[in-house]
């Protein structure tokens, strides 16, 4: 494979022939910001927040294949504006209630929200769905009024499960994760599924049952650090 | 009978028999099945399996699988869709993902016929409301609903490609088009006595040939017809002329004419082609995107109506130029009436050694076409979306790179263009690529279809060479009285009489051909809304900007029409624009604020004066009296603080 | 010695749990800082109903759920120069904005209500009536966040907010340094 180099806000980086932007990156210990994205699963490319610039155009780190030589700006005012309109958009789209939802310290929506200094007034409004929640598994419930589409446990469940629990079901603001039975307790959906595992899900819409306060407000995973800080501490080692 | 069916459950409580088949479905009791249930259970499956046995059960073909389920059993059934699933081999949530996409298909029962009342803008202002009236009175059900008997369903459906001849509306797979109340009622009447849609065009519609069906149904209305393609054409001189040359002479010869992609974009087209046939690929693909979906734009239906050969003429010389032996028309839902007279060409041509192995004696050259019928998606027009949905898919577009160019259709190098970019190509391999170029102006050559609907007298089709200004368009179409032009659709860019000496061509005044002109007595602010419900309802809902911004943005345009924006709502709007620009996916989402943005630059004070200042830093836009009148109702009581001389 | 002139703080308890209003005194013995640059003017702290004077800075906990809440709230704004939205529910409703978005029936806060009141499945109200005291101020529509009805100069997250961040923030306004949130402190829950 050809290796070449690349920038990313002026620090030269190395990358291999088939990588996207943000492989290099996580490889070179630059973090990009994403939701949609995650270890092991396909890109997708749909929820924007790997938005970056390369040779002055806008595209998303994690489908946008490296090239060499390109320019790419990541770390930039305006870019973090882009960001946080498009984390804040999520937020708004559905309920999430951060003091009352058991994700809260493990979000990554939220921990994206805190990493993006999200916090001056809102312009947006809030659409406040009301969508129906499924207890009907015996382990497992979900709240899709906390759902972002970010579809990690449709890829999840399809690709390295081998099931199709879930899929994606109409269209425009429509649009949403849905089942493919009745109700969760009628599909294969079991536990120890990667599809259902803490890390795919990125807020509280699949709950694990009984489990939900082990770990204490104050003491969870984005408690301890800003969300990309692994990838960030490659860099220094 | 009179329903107020909000979906297919509720009908068949009234004790309806409606063949039994979906009724069945609906009433699935997990213990207990019956027999009577387990019998049409089991016609259902046979007669679902057989459509899938009709495409080879196919997941590719899945588009057309559940049309043909829709159009026989009204809905796309759970069994239905458990059926599907199991031979084509996918999950029945990836069915239910395609059947949940389309428009067209439905997850709850439907009427035996739909009728869907086109609602864009331009039939808005052409008495749609009356209309809608005369259709709900005579049905007796209200938009959105079935009749109770099944026989009908009543929906509006955005622009259907009629806007020259609104208000329109489809019955079934055929169009009736400049409705008034009187016809409205009539039609219902007739539709209620049991006539069929066809018999509504012509009592003798199966004796007419699909031509004459079209010609009677619409108007082709070309009011200004050109030297490329609406003026007298030579039948396949250009195919003739092609096969004299080598692919790579084919791809010189459009190249060198300039010509560039009619759907808006403008890319150059012989470019397109190189890319495609210099791609290392066992299989090529061309396809015809049929699909202008965009409010205002029906350019191609005349050309699929009147240069049905021409079109497939130039897909057979694109597909000489790239090597490729397959190709697909993809027709919009909304033009099905026309798909009897496209196969029939189709036919016609395979017939004629014009299509198939070995055209016109040519050794080798083998290519053939098959339509796609679409499902009402505008984003299908977005060149990777109608991959998708050629694929039996969601009409997603495709993550870029790859372009379709290196990795279309299947996976393989494909072609796509707009069906009037297709017409020109044969035209230039017939009379030459300086012929062509010597029409138009610098970097937009040859002639272009301009779709003129909307406030004047000459709405129809004008081909005109680039580069006239708006203003000689506008005097031509009868629209003196124009206040605002909307060029190029609401993607593209409303102007006001100051700005009419603009130029269409790709420098100036980009545009796929829609020229919608509206007066004075036209509410700006009430356009824009339209438009932006129109982008919300069509986003494909895959990337985040697009499918939540555009909400946004509609609810923003309602703030400032109800009165309630605020003074930094102004800013807002350009901030929240930019963002969607920038970040989103597709065309569709980097396109969707141009309605906000361009009557914002053009039409500042339309705006301003909707604006409600702050004072003292509180919002008048916040209502308290709006806001606590549900409980002083309900507490039977006034307020203390806000109902009595209170001054704060 | 003439001391600086004290900067006038007023606080007010909305829509919310007054649990913004403890988590200040969570600043510990950093009050007794705070108390040399600022003195408290209308507050359930000082028990000061209605502002003496203008007020430099005007703390707000809870969002409006309520006609009190906007008249409050507005009051607030016309005498402060500076507005601070402390805590979740200010900022964004919070919990009590929970009732927004199962309020979707055509009479919502009847059923709402009703339900609160009457039909709920662990309600024991003998009189089986919606508590309508005329001193109870009517209900709004649905919640809103305070910068929905007035202009809010900042926001302090949390639920509650941390004492770190309401002294970081304070002292920092307080002098003329404030430049936005140390990412580590800004919290939602």
């Amino acid at each position: 494979m050809t290796a070449f180099r690349f920038t990313i806000d002026g620090v030269e980086i190395d990358a291999r022939e088939g990588q996207t932007i943000m492989e290099a990156a996580d490889e070179a210990g630059i973090y990009i910001p994403r939701l949609c994205d995650h270890e092991g699963l396909r890109h997708q490319g749909s929820c924007r927040v790997c938005t970056v610039k390369a040779g002055g155009r806008s595209v998303s780190a994690c489908t946008q294949p490296a090239a060499a030589g390109q320019e790419v700006e990541n770390e930039t005012p305006h870019l973090g504006k882009l960001r946080r309109d498009l984390v804040e958009m999520l937020f708004h789209e559905g309920n999430h209630l951060c003091p009352i939802c058991e994700a809260s310290g493990n979000c990554e929506l939220q921990a994206m929200a805190y990493r993006l200094d999200m916090t001056a007034p809102t312009k947006f409004p809030y659409l406040e769905p009301c969508r129906a929640l499924d207890a009907s598994h015996p382990d497992i419930a979900l709240d899709r009024n906390r759902c972002i589409s970010c579809g990690r446990c449709i890829r999840a469940s399809q690709d390295v499960d081998g099931k199709g629990v879930f899929g994606y079901v109409g269209r425009g603001i429509h649009r949403h994760v849905g089942l493919s039975a009745e109700d969760l307790a009628g599909t294969d959906a079991k536990l120890a599924d990667f599809a259902i595992s803490p890390e795919v899900c990125p807020v509280g819409c699949i709950i694990r049952k009984r489990v939900g306060f082990a770990t204490p407000i104050g003491e969870r995973e984005f408690d301890k650090g800003l969300i990309g800080h692994e990838i960030e501490e490659r860099r220094h080692e | 009978m009179v329903a107020d069916a909000p979906n297919g459950n509720d009908i068949t409580r009234t004790g309806f028999d409606p063949g039994a088949e979906w009724f069945a479905a609906l009433h699935e009791e997990p213990n207990g099945i019956d027999s009577l249930t387990l019998q049409t259970h089991t016609s259902e499956t046979a007669a679902v399996a057989e459509i899938c046995g009709g495409f080879d059960n196919d997941p590719h073909r899945m588009l057309d699988i559940l049309r043909q389920v829709q159009e026989r059993y009204c809905w796309i059934s759970p069994q239905a869709m458990r059926v599907i699933a199991d031979l084509t081999g996918l999950t029945p949530i990836a069915v239910e993902g395609v059947a949940s996409f389309y428009s067209f298909l439905s997850l709850s029962l439907r009427g035996r016929v739909t009728i869907r009342l086109c609602d864009d803008i331009i039939d808005r202002f052409s008495g749609l409301g009356a209309i809608t009236e005369a259709f709900e009175t005579g049905l007796g059900i209200k938009v959105g609903g079935t009749s109770a008997n099944g026989a009908f369903s009543l929906e509006f459906t955005p622009c259907i490609g009629l806007c020259d001849q609104a208000p329109a509306a489809m019955v079934g797979d055929v169009v009736l088009t400049a409705l008034t109340p009187q016809k409205a009622s009539r039609i219902a009447e007739a539709l209620k006595a049991g006539q069929s849609p066809e018999d509504l065009v012509s009592q003798r519609f199966g004796d007419l040939s699909p031509h004459e069906r079209a010609e009677r149904m619409v108007e082709n209305n070309i009011r200004h017809a050109g030297a490329v393609l609406l003026g007298p054409v030579a039948a396949d001189a250009g195919l003739r002329n092609g096969l004299d040359l080598s692919p790579p002479q084919i791809i010189d010869t459009v190249e060198a004419s300039g010509l560039r992609g009619c759907g808006g974009a403008g890319f150059t087209t012989g470019r397109k082609w190189r890319m495609a046939a210099t791609e290392q690929a066992e299989r090529r693909f061309v396809i015809c995107n049929a699909d202008e979906g965009e409010p205002g734009t029906f350019k191609d239906r005349v050309l699929l109506t009147e240069r049905p050969h021409l079109l497939i003429e130039g897909m057979t010389i694109a597909a000489r130029a790239v090597g490729a032996s397959q190709g697909i028309v993809y027709l919009r839902g909304e033009y099905v009436y026309l798909r009897d007279h496209i196969e029939a060409v189709l036919a016609d041509r395979r017939a004629r050694g014009l299509l198939g192995k070995a055209i016109l004696g040519a050794d080798g050259f083998d290519f053939d076409i098959r339509l796609q019928m679409g499902a009402g998606a505008y984003i299908c027009g977005e060149e990777g979306a109608l991959i998708s949905s050629c694929e039996g898919l969601p009409g997603e577009p495709k993550t870029r790179p790859p372009y379709p160019v290196t990795r279309g259709y299947l996976g393989f190098p494909t072609v796509v263009n707009n069906a009037e970019t297709f017409c020109h190509a044969a035209r230039i391999l017939d009379r030459g690529a300086r012929w062509f170029s010597a029409m138009g102006c610098q970097g937009s050559h040859g002639t272009k279809l301009f779709s003129v609907s909307g406030d004047c007298l000459n709405p129809g089709i004008y081909e005109l060479p680039y580069g006239q200004t708006v203003q000689e368009l506008l005097e031509m179409a009868g629209a003196e009285d124009a206040a605002a032009v909307l060029v190029g659709g609401p993607s593209g860019t409303m102007i006001g009489r100051d700005t009419f000496h603009r130029r269409l061509c790709f420098d100036d005044l980009a545009t796929g051909g829609a020229v919608v002109v509206f007066s004075h007595r036209r509410n700006i602010l009430e356009i824009v809304e339209y438009y932006m419900s129109f982008f919300v309802h069509e986003s494909c809902g895959y990337c985040t900007p697009c499918r939540v911004g555009n909400v946004f943005l509609q609810k923003a345009i309602g703030k400032f029409r109800d009165g309630k924006a605020n003074p930094g709502d102004i800013d807002y709007l350009r901030d929240l624009s930019s963002t969607i620009i920038e970040t989103s996916r597709c065309g569709l989402g980097m396109t969707s604020p141009n309605p906000i943005l361009s009557t914002l630059e053009n039409f500042p004070l339309v705006y301003s004066a909707m604006v409600k200042p702050t004072r003292d830093r509180i919002r008048d836009t916040f209502d308290i009296q709006s806001a606590i009148d549900g409980a002083r109702k309900l507490a039977r009581r006034r307020s203390h603080i806000f109902d009595r001389d209170f001054t704060e | 010695m003439s001391e600086p002139p004290r900067a006038r703080i007023a606080t007010a308890s909305l829509a919310g749990c007054f649990g913004c209003h403890m988590a200040i005194l969570d600043m510990d013995e950093r009050l007794i800082e705070l108390t040399k640059l600022v003195e408290i003017d209308r507050s359930p702290l000082t028990d000061i109903k209605s502002f003496t004077r203008r007020a430099d800075i005007g703390i707000i906990e809870g969002g409006c759920c309520n006609e009190e809440n906007v008249h409050v709230l507005r009051d607030f704004r016309r005498n402060c120069d500076v507005l601070i939205a402390l805590g979740q529910c200010a900022i964004m409703g919070g919990l009590p904005a929970m009732r927004n978005a199962i309020m979707h029936s055509d009479e919502p806060l009847r059923e709402c209500l009703e339900e609160a009141f009457i039909s709920g499945r662990n309600i024991r109200n003998t009189t089986h009536n919606i508590p309508n005291d005329p001193a109870l101020p009517l209900l709004l529509d649905e919640v809103y966040a305070c910068s929905e009805v007035v202009e809010i100069d900042y926001q302090i997250p949390g639920c509650a907010p941390s004492g770190d961040i309401i002294f970081d923030t304070l002292s920092r306004l307080l002098t003329g340094r404030f430049r936005g949130f140390g990412r580590d402190m800004i919290k939602f829950d």
